[in-house]
């Protein structure tokens, strides 16, 4: 609780103005908190007079063997037959954690059929591989692989374990990390050891990515998180690199499930929901021809975006209708908005000038699109949009 | 069928911004909502109910404030709305929370069917909807795009995977969460409005769920944050100049913050 | 402008706002294109419970006053009067019922179009009979236990589309002003059936049809209060339904000037926004003060006629004459601060001003409203 020594507040209001949450407010000369404190505890910091302080109340004690709890590990998802690519991303990230930690490096397969995947984790990486290779887990369970997880930490007991923020890590992860107490992060996109301590940082987004909060968890072993996919980077596969491959058999009790799986269903194409997206990169007549939408794909594919177009190129053909943005279109306001050849006409704006940053790219330097452009470049789209996702693979090291 | 239903009020995501300056959180106009997925929670449950008969109860565990989204949920279906409320109960992460929802669950006499939205869009985390079940032992499913079928005993779900579906079946009590694509939230109606307006909200403190002090609020969350901080502020407006090369450099400069 | 609405007043306003935001509007061009019926958005309405807002409690309505549903009305025109078109045509349809009906009759409709699961539509119109209504030629003959009705009604909203159809037939020519009577048509009675959907200039999602009687029968009771009150109960429920369409005109306007505001500030032509300069400030002015002023005579007059139902003719008349000249007004004002982005149908001021210019013709064209205010002065200065 946050705790306000009345006679030692001289109701400045330097802790409301610090506040993130709007939480705390000066009243009749007096700090007042309301029930949307958090106890981030930045009051307390620039309070100068000290008349704030955060006092633990109960709660949790630290847990007892948590010295005892070493080790990385990495959830490495394996589906319809094959290693998910965030698997060997995270063994990227593992890696160096558990080099910072002096810690070894411990890669979890479930599945069936693997067949030299743990090979591959150790490639990657991995110092050792817990591989349950069994039938049951030829399709994807909630409760089955929530089961083997977390008899396999309660087990081994690694101090931090992550996983793939996908459809698969993101359903299971959270029941593994109720079931054995453990605090859990959604969504990672930085993850570092914190020097003083050995804990693990937590960085992620919130509140839809406009704000980004770093997390720990102090108390509690292990340490869990879920990872963006594409964020990390994998190391080189190195098939020097020697490892221990640990198969473990699972036991029925793990391989019930009150739920049945009645089929597996692929999808090759994505739904078209540009609304949705948090980055769009949009095309408009100066592409010049349809396959001007190939290009803008692979940009798309770089920046984790979907594509979207001006009404003119939807009615030439070129891309179908779900994906125009515009008066007769959608209306959308992503974080980030492409336009490439576009120019700008003023039915086009009205569906997109909510975006929070604009970026245009156009031959033509009078082209009205650049008068709400954040960022703007005059030149040829087939010169600067290769050279661009170039640059973005670099920065991100792919 | 006893169907409960998850709401968060949540504020206005994408109104909400931190100022670089300050580092507050802007919060001035930022509407208070009932949270966009819980909505389509909320119309699945009453569509289920209305198929297969039952009551709907919404549940929220929040400040006194987040009464106003129970009443919504009245007004668009819900039968009851039920406030778990306690300031004993601030700065709970999603283990504190589920811990909590799950205590106020046993506490109303259980359900068959928990229906969540996938995530709340203020903590993102998708987290509470899986820890509820986990602690009520009851089994979940996640990001829930269709119901195929539904009876007194049995549902056939489609979960929506990275590159597809998957086709679930299962009896009750069962717990899942649900993606937008899955329905066409209803406007509330008039006479529900008025229910709304008229409703008794049970509010239940943490004295009445008999929660252990140790798993709530801050003090039983494992996860704290330390820090929060905004995104990489945004440059000015620019029209970038040099070859091209320096263009694209100074391009993927400023969009670096996107880069995640 | 405040509106000095109650809770639940505004409780309606809010349900209809969010209906035209979310389902009328992103709609009305596809639907106006395809000439298509808003079944799907009159279902919502129906759940939403405004469907049955001025159906009585009893009969499962809400029991609402005609404030009530102009509230609503005003939203829906808001966002496409051929929405709201239809919304009121069936609400005009089962007035008769409400105002002359007996209570078999109401129980046996009523419930149905307030739930949504029926649509009505009113039959008065023919070829030869627009203004002059006692002109119809529609008959309506007893034979034994059934009538027996022969004739063509035009341009009827909703037809088609509808299950219930109050007719309005001669039963004694002989007898003038008493020689009509009003009949309960079913879709599916013998003898009836509705032309094709007529194109028109505007409200295009609305179903205009003609509604063909050849020796069509139907049972005794089918018959709408006593044989020969037809004139008067259409009257009554004419006027009652006129403020509704003062409504439909007032939401247009107010879509209209939203949409020019909206425009004017976004649009820059000679360095800066359009709004910038004077002559497009004073048009929109004048739009937003008329949209006001329109408003404000609605909701008095509409609240007059709950009061003082015996005396409804001459704030009916008046409200629906003002606001639907203004509505033509002010959606025609809009196209041309669009200027040319207005001519073109992808904006929604082209169709707002195609479907205004319908608002000043049908439910009685603005001349005969002007007739009937000009009447009622005569006789208000009687005295």
């Amino acid at each position: 609780m946050l705790q306000i020594d009345e006679k030692l507040c001289i109701g400045c209001g330097i802790c409301e103005d610090a506040c993130p949450f709007g939480a705390i407010e000066v009243v009749d000369g007096v700090a007042v908190v309301n029930e949307t404190c958090t106890l981030c505890g930045a009051c307390v910091e620039v309070c100068e007079v000290e008349a704030l302080s955060i006092e633990p109340e109960g709660g949790r004690p630290v847990q007892a063997d948590i010295e005892s709890w070493r080790g990385i590990w990495v959830f490495c998802e394996f589906i319809g037959g094959e290693l998910a690519p965030v698997a060997t991303e995270l063994l990227g990230i593992g890696r160096k954690l558990a080099d910072d930690r002096g810690a070894q490096l411990g890669a979890v397969l479930l599945g069936h059929m693997t067949g030299d995947s743990a090979q591959t984790l150790i490639g990657h990486g991995a110092d050792v591989v817990y591989r349950v290779d069994n039938p049951a887990l030829e399709l994807f369970s909630d409760e089955i692989y929530e089961k083997i997880v977390s008899d396999l930490i309660v087990e081994h007991k690694p101090e931090v374990v992550l996983a793939g923020a996908t459809a698969v890590g993101r359903s299971f992860i959270p029941g593994v990390a109720t079931r054995v107490d453990a605090g859990l992060t959604a969504d990672c996109t930085r993850l570092e050891i914190r020097a003083e301590d050995g804990i693990l940082l937590q960085t992620r987004p919130a509140f839809g990515g406009n704000i980004m909060a770093t997390i720990v968890c102090p108390d509690t072993r292990p340490q869990m998180a879920t990872v963006r996919p594409k964020v990390m980077k994998a190391l080189p596969f190195d098939q020097n690199r020697s490892g221990e491959i640990i198969d473990v058999a699972a036991v029925p009790r793990q391989l019930t499930s009150r739920i049945t799986v009645l089929e597996s269903v692929s999808e090759q194409q994505a739904r078209v929901n540009i609304q949705e997206s948090d980055i769009l990169v949009s095309g408009g007549r100066g592409l010049e021809n349809e396959q001007g939408f190939e290009l803008l794909g692979k940009l798309a594919e770089a920046l984790r975006a979907k594509v979207s177009a001006s009404r003119a190129v939807v009615d030439a053909g070129w891309i179908p209708y779900p994906h125009q943005v515009g008066q007769t279109g959608k209306t959308v306001a992503p974080k980030l908005y492409v336009a490439c050849g576009i120019s700008g006409a003023i039915q086009h704006v009205a569906g997109m000038q909510s975006s929070e940053t604009i970026v245009a790219i156009n031959r033509d330097p009078d082209a009205p699109i650049f008068n709400i452009a954040d960022y703007g470049i005059v030149g040829d789209i087939y010169e600067v949009i290769p050279k661009l996702i170039d640059k973005i693979e670099e920065k991100r090291g792919i | 069928m006893k169907i409960v239903v998850c709401i968060k009020q949540v504020p206005d995501a994408k109104d909400v911004k931190l100022d670089p300056e300050t580092n507050t959180l802007a919060r001035e106009g930022v509407e208070s909502i009932m949270n966009p997925y819980d909505q389509h929670a909320l119309e699945t449950a009453v569509t289920i109910k209305e198929a297969v008969g039952g009551t709907v109860t919404a549940v929220s565990m929040g400040p006194p404030q987040a009464e106003a989204v129970l009443r919504q949920a009245i007004s668009c279906g819900a039968d009851a709305g039920v406030l778990v409320s306690d300031r004993s109960f601030a700065g709970a992460d999603t283990w504190a929370t589920s811990y909590t929802l799950a205590k106020a669950v046993e506490k109303s006499g259980g359900a068959d069917l928990i229906i969540c939205g996938k995530q709340a869009i203020d903590g993102d985390t998708a987290q509470v909807g899986p820890g509820l079940a986990m602690r009520l032992d009851i089994p979940f499913a996640t990001c829930i795009q269709k119901i195929r079928s539904v009876d007194a005993s049995t549902i056939v779900l489609e979960r929506m995977m990275d590159d597809g579906y998957d086709v679930l079946q299962s009896g009750y009590p069962l717990l899942f969460t649900v993606v937008k694509d899955i329905n066409q939230p209803r406007v509330p109606s008039l006479k529900g409005k008025m229910k709304a307006k008229k409703a008794r909200i049970t509010v239940l403190s943490a004295a009445d769920i008999g929660a252990d002090p140790g798993c709530i609020g801050l003090p039983g969350s494992p996860t704290q944050v330390v820090k929060v901080f905004p995104p990489e502020p945004r440059g000015e407006r620019a029209m970038l100049t040099g070859t091209v090369e320096e263009q694209v450099e100074q391009l993927v400069d400023k969009i670096k913050p996107y880069l995640v | 402008m405040d509106r000095f609405l109650t809770e639940e007043q505004q409780m309606i306003v809010d349900i209809a706002r969010q209906i035209t935001d979310e389902l009328i509007i992103p709609n009305r061009a596809e639907l106006d294109e395809n000439h298509q019926f808003p079944r799907e958005i009159l279902n919502a309405i129906a759940q939403a419970d405004l469907m049955g807002l001025t159906i009585p409690e009893e009969y499962g309505g809400f029991g609402g006053s005609l404030f009530d549903s102009i509230l609503a009305l005003e939203e829906f025109g808001r966002g496409c009067i051929a929405v709201g078109t239809a919304f009121a045509a069936s609400g005009l349809g089962v007035l008769p019922l409400i105002v002359g009906g007996s209570d078999e009759q109401k129980q046996k409709y009523l419930p149905a179009v307030a739930s949504g699961e029926k649509f009505a539509a009113f039959g008065l119109t023919e070829a030869n009979a627009g203004s002059d209504a006692s002109g119809i030629q529609t008959t309506a003959v007893l034979d034994g236990d059934e009538w027996v009705l022969n004739g063509t009604k035009q341009w009827i909203t909703n037809g088609g589309e509808a299950q219930i159809y109050l007719v309005v037939a001669m039963t004694d020519k002989s007898r003038g002003p008493r020689g009509a009577s009003i009949f309960i048509v079913e879709e599916g009675d013998p003898g009836f059936s509705c032309g094709p959907k007529e194109k028109k200039m505007g409200i295009c999602a609305s179903s205009t049809t003609e509604l063909i009687f050849k020796d069509c029968r139907i049972p005794q009771e089918r018959m709408v209060g006593r044989k020969g009150t037809g004139f008067i109960t259409v009257m009554k429920t004419l006027d009652s339904s006129r403020p509704g369409i003062a409504a439909l005109a007032v939401g247009l306007a107010q879509g209209a000037v939203d949409t020019a505001v909206t425009y004017a500030k976004q649009r820059e032509q000679f360095g800066r926004p359009i709004i910038g300069f004077q002559a497009v400030q004073h048009m929109l002015a004048d739009m937003a003060t008329e949209t006001e002023a329109a408003r404000a005579l609605t909701y008095t007059a509409a609240r007059h006629i709950d009061a003082h139902p015996k005396d409804m003719s001459k704030a009916s008349s008046m409200c629906k004459v003002y606001a639907t000249d203004v509505a033509m007004r002010v959606a025609t004002d809009a196209v041309q601060v669009l200027g040319g982005y207005g001519y073109m149908c992808e904006y929604p001021a082209e169709k707002m001003m195609r479907d205004a210019k319908i608002l000043q013709i049908y439910e009685g064209t603005n001349q005969v409203q002007r007739n009937v205010i000009g009447q009622e002065l005569n006789k208000e200065y009687n005295r």
